[in-house]
């Protein structure tokens, strides 16, 4: 059984950590096609002066896909370019982008923040566009400007939308109670004890797909630490063996007994059903949890606050995923892919994709909210006022150290409350070395 | 080759025209030639493209550290990626012994049940055909159906087997997929319902294949049913025994599908196949020890195949 056997298999792995394939609800294995799906059939003229260019979209379900072909016509509509938007299944997207990055890529892709946005800017994969910034550059908060920014300083990534992480909640199980928002650690754990001692679930809790609990080890750590050590941290600048990672450890091991207790069998959609149905008292996920309450009385009941206080004063740094556009190495001598990429960082841009996808938050200030709800307009305050945006921990950290470290590490983490965190800087040391 | 003359061995048998020898003789025209060089490259070509390179390939690639990016990133990297893999990944012994585990279990529990429904189904019994349909349907469902079909037994809050128990929804609920303690058993169930069809099958037609006068004979002699089949017809079944044998070993080396569609392999669910894709497919590649995992795997899989090899050939010379 050679590797390259298995890695034809492996196709199927694909959706691991990614939401989108869960909430399609099953497992993407028409994948083997991908190559040559990548590649755009002719390559586009990209000297000086071209009209025309191409976008590689991972956009792939309905909602995106038809958002982002919202922003292609009004774009060329604006500027007499033309698009030509090759669409690829969303997991074998990202499963192939090093492949194709390498090959003959399109002018312009769709691609996250953080991390994975650094990696290939830093390998030279993919065009520097800061002078695409130098006409947006105010349309965007300092979070945001921060996370489209590569080691070498210079911008790679312009951002369309982002939605922040938190602890969801239904109002009106809460007005029942009488909680309060907790503003401290403290306060969290003394409201989860009264919610505990009220028959709830506390904070719902679901870790089977090994994802989600990054996001509770991103806030903890953040709190506890500082927004600086988690970017260090996870750009293995800081190693996983000392007293401020164990410190992570020890408070989460006290919000333990308060989260599910049965979370290793569950998926995040069950999860969001145990706070549909008021079983439990909040639960610590991306704001796409609310694409699960189809049931509006429910949507509309729903209310979110950040991850309260811990060490670390106040609550300025914010867990809030970002995708966007980046230009490819090729796409950087193509002036209608920059053009493109500027309209993205405009309100118009923007405007476009959120009148087909609400599901998200705009990023561009001056960008017309009034199709907000008040729900959406609370989270966009929460990223608004952020000092620090992190992305998920997958997203600021090398992907192999996300998935096939930390997943296991955390799992074991939740069975017993024990972590050694020797070894995960022995894994990390291994990983990071391979790039 | 054929064309050598014979008379170089045998002088004394032909002292006729040498010219109709040779035609009576020369059994490969140039046209079966070319067709037999044909039919010996394209094979061993397609051997070496897709098995022998790729595994050469492997086995290098283990002895580097890569990203998976630019050839210029490849550095070599000694035996580090073994010592990783040996010392430092928490995964891989669990993988070890459950692929042990799931060798065992196969052969010992779901082996046996195919058998056990060939018998039963070999009883010209009514409706025989149908319950051979339902059995072997299982191996004929795609893996991304067994996926979503067991999510439905097990499922915590909304599963059949919680649903029976009536503990479904509640916190009393078993977490077929979540206990590390229990998934495995829940996967290896899984796992039997397909395999022991398969091996049904083969079964049945190993059971058709025995001599019916050889039962006669036995039933003649007195024996009872339980004697007559593992006294004569299970050894019979020699050739269908050992096909069953190396299916089995196969199928538990190769286990891979279920427990990815579970949990990816994770948290209970550690197969060596299910490490090498984790390090190998994505993102998250890390070829270099993806690939020692890989080699590792090959290893363990050369030991039955040898064995098997070896009888093989013992009987055959």
């Amino acid at each position: 059984m050679t590797s390259d056997k298995l890695s034809v298999l492996g196709n199927i792995s694909s959706s691991q950590l990614n939401r989108r394939a869960l909430l399609s609800g099953g497992v993407g294995v028409a994948a083997i096609s991908m190559l040559a799906a990548c590649s755009p059939g002719g390559s586009t003229p990209s000297g000086s002066g071209s009209k025309t260019t191409t976008l590689g979209s991972g956009a792939s379900d309905d909602v995106p896909k038809r958002a982002y072909a919202a922003v292609v016509a009004a774009f060329q509509k604006k500027s007499g370019d033309t698009v030509k938007t090759n669409t690829v299944a969303h997991n074998d997207f990202q499963n192939n982008i090093n492949t194709y990055l390498q090959g003959s890529p399109d002018d312009s892709f769709t691609w996250f923040a953080g991390y994975r946005m650094r990696y290939y800017a830093a390998k030279g994969l993919s065009a520097p566009i800061d002078d695409v910034w130098d006409k947006i550059g105010d349309n965007f908060s300092e979070g945001l400007t921060k996370a489209s920014t590569a080691d070498d300083g210079k911008k790679y990534f312009v951002p369309n939308y982002n939605y922040p992480w938190g602890f969801f909640y239904r109002k009106s199980v809460w007005a029942a109670k009488g909680y309060t928002v907790p503003a401290k650690f403290d306060d969290l754990i003394a409201l989860s004890k009264q919610m505990q001692a009220d028959g709830l679930v506390p904070i719902a809790f679901a870790d089977k797909d090994g994802w989600p609990a990054m996001g509770t080890f991103d806030y903890i750590n953040m709190r506890t630490n500082g927004y600086q050590f988690h970017m260090d941290l996870t750009a293995h600048k800081e190693s996983w063996d000392q007293k401020k990672v164990k410190d992570v450890f020890d408070n989460w091991k006290q919000l333990l007994p308060y989260q599910s207790t049965n979370a290793l069998g569950l998926t995040w959609q069950e999860g969001a059903q145990l706070l549909g149905e008021g079983k439990a008292g909040m639960y610590l996920l991306g704001s796409f949890v609310t694409q699960q309450f189809t049931d509006a009385t429910v949507l509309a009941d729903i209310d979110f606050f950040p991850f309260p206080e811990i060490a670390e004063e106040g609550t300025t740094a914010v867990e809030a995923p970002i995708d966007g556009l980046m230009l490819s190495k090729k796409g950087g001598s193509n002036p209608a892919a920059k053009a493109l990429l500027q309209f993205m960082g405009t309100p118009a841009g923007q405007e476009a994709y959120f009148s087909v996808d609400k599901s998200n938050l705009m990023t561009a200030k001056g960008a017309d909210t009034s199709g907000y709800s008040d729900f959406n307009k609370k989270l966009a305050d929460v990223i608004g006022n952020a000092k620090s945006i992190s992305q998920f921990f997958d997203r600021d950290a090398l992907p192999a150290m996300a998935n096939n470290v930390m997943i296991p590490a955390l799992q074991g983490f939740l069975k017993d409350g024990t972590i050694d965190t020797a070894n995960l800087e022995a894994q990390a040391k291994a990983l990071y070395a391979a790039q | 080759m054929a064309d050598t003359p014979i008379g170089a061995f045998a002088p004394a048998r032909s002292v006729k025209a040498p010219g109709r020898l040779r035609r009576r003789y020369s059994l490969l025209t140039r046209r079966d030639k070319i067709v037999l060089a044909v039919m010996v490259t394209i094979p061993t070509l397609i051997q070496l493209v897709f098995i022998w390179i790729p595994t050469v390939l492997s086995i290098l690639l283990s002895f580097v550290r890569w990203n998976g990016l630019a050839f210029s990133d490849i550095r070599p990297a000694g035996t580090a990626n073994y010592d990783f893999v040996f010392k430092d990944y928490p995964p891989f012994i669990p993988a070890l012994q459950h692929n042990v585990l799931w060798l065992v279990f196969l052969a010992v529990i779901a082996t046996p049940i195919g058998l056990l429904l060939a018998i039963l189904l070999d009883q010209n019994i009514r409706g025989s055909r149908i319950y051979q349909s339902i059995f072997f349907a299982p191996v004929m469902l795609s893996l991304v159906l067994i996926g979503v079909i067991w999510q439905l037994f097990y499922s915590q809050n909304n599963g059949l087997l919680n649903f029976l128990l009536g503990t479904s929804g509640t916190p009393r609920a078993i977490d077929w997929f979540g206990d590390p303690n229990i998934n495995i058993w829940a996967a290896l169930i899984a796992a039997t319902w397909r395999h022991a069809g398969y091996v049904m099958i083969l079964y049945l037609a190993g059971l058709k294949g025995v001599d019916p006068a050889l039962r006669e004979a036995a039933s003649l002699d007195g024996a009872n049913a339980v004697q007559t089949f593992f006294r004569i017809v299970f050894p019979v079944m020699r050739p269908i025994n050992i096909v069953i044998v190396v299916i089995t070993i196969i199928e538990s080396l190769r286990a891979f599908d279920i427990v990815y569609i579970i949990n990816g392999g994770r948290n209970g669910l550690e197969l060596i196949s299910a490490l090498v894709i984790q390090n190998l497919v994505g993102e998250g590649q890390v070829i270099g020890v993806g690939s020692a995992l890989a080699v590792i795997l090959l290893v363990v899989s050369l030991v039955p195949i040898v064995i098997y090899l070896s009888r093989t050939f013992k009987k055959d010379a």
